[in-house]
């Protein structure tokens, strides 16, 4: 993989492990929708949020200053990259996406169409 | 590095140790190896520890935390740390719609036994990322040393 060129020691079967869907909370309010990601170790400069068409994908190498000759005693996490990917919906605006990285924690808000108002259906009978 | 710091050692011994947590959760009970104070997969935060020649580095994967609602002790060898999450959804608001809550919110804990040949008066505590890194030196017995040889 391109992107852990910069990891020294990256052994080949551990470049094909696939990386770690992160925890998110997603919330719909009038405006938009709002997508919480957790990407612990992810900055910015190793975060990518993509569009492509109606896909949305969020990708993020974990980064980690070491010290040298580091052994692991105990390691509950393994793979450190996340990715995820979302299908967005046609009354959201995909190009007013706002992305935000604090912490961590990725926001994301999509807002929705200026013309995806809420309308009532008619109902005939007969 | 990373690498080493993030995947156990790949021996035979680790493959069996993988399939005996796989079966024992299988089976509905959850006997990680070796430490006593090793909780379930899926413990808020996740913990790695790794051993550096001058010192013993733990790793709290804590996303989203206010640092000062981190809170860091040593007592008798081991370490805790505790603190809040606050959860980012909006409640109390009936048109907010929730499609998914999978990030763990409220007060957390978890413990850490240290090895002992730490010096625990020598500690650091670094909050970047989302990631706590604590850093606690190693006594001075334990540290590499040179002999000259006369």
């Amino acid at each position: 993989m391109a992107d852990r060129k910069d990891l020294t020691t990256t052994k080949p079967a551990e470049s094909n492990q696939r990386p770690v869907s992160p925890a998110v909370d997603i919330f719909e309010d009038a405006g938009g929708i709002t997508l919480l990601a957790d990407m612990p170790g992810v900055s910015k400069d190793r975060l990518d949020v993509k569009l492509d068409g109606d896909n949305l994908s969020i990708e993020g190498s974990v980064e980690l200053d070491l010290p040298s000759e580091m052994r692991a005693l105990w390691a509950e996490v393994n793979v450190p990259r996340f990715r995820r990917t979302f299908t967005l919906s046609r009354e959201l605006d995909a190009g007013r996406i706002e992305a935000n990285l604090k912490d961590g924690v990725l926001t994301l808000r999509v807002p929705k169409q200026s013309h995806a108002q809420p309308r009532r259906i008619e109902v005939t009978t007969g | 590095m990373l690498d080493t710091m993030l995947s156990r050692p790949q021996s035979l011994f680790d493959q069996l140790d993988a399939m005996q947590r796989l079966l024992s959760r299988s089976q509905g009970t959850e006997s990680a190896p070796g430490a006593i104070r090793s909780v379930a997969y899926g413990a808020f935060p996740e913990i790695n520890v790794g051993r550096a020649p001058g010192s013993v580095e733990v790793f709290a994967f804590a996303p989203g935390i206010d640092a000062s609602s981190l809170d860091v002790t040593i007592e008798r060898n081991v370490l805790k740390i505790s603190g809040n999450r606050v959860s980012a959804i909006p409640t109390r608001d009936a048109k907010v719609q929730l499609y998914a809550n999978e990030r763990s919110q409220g007060r957390f804990s978890r413990a850490v036994t240290l090895p002992d040949d730490v010096d625990t008066m020598k500690v650091e505590a670094k909050y970047r990322d989302g990631i706590l890194r604590i850093s606690i030196a190693l006594s001075a017995a334990a540290q590499p040393q040179r002999i000259a040889v006369n």
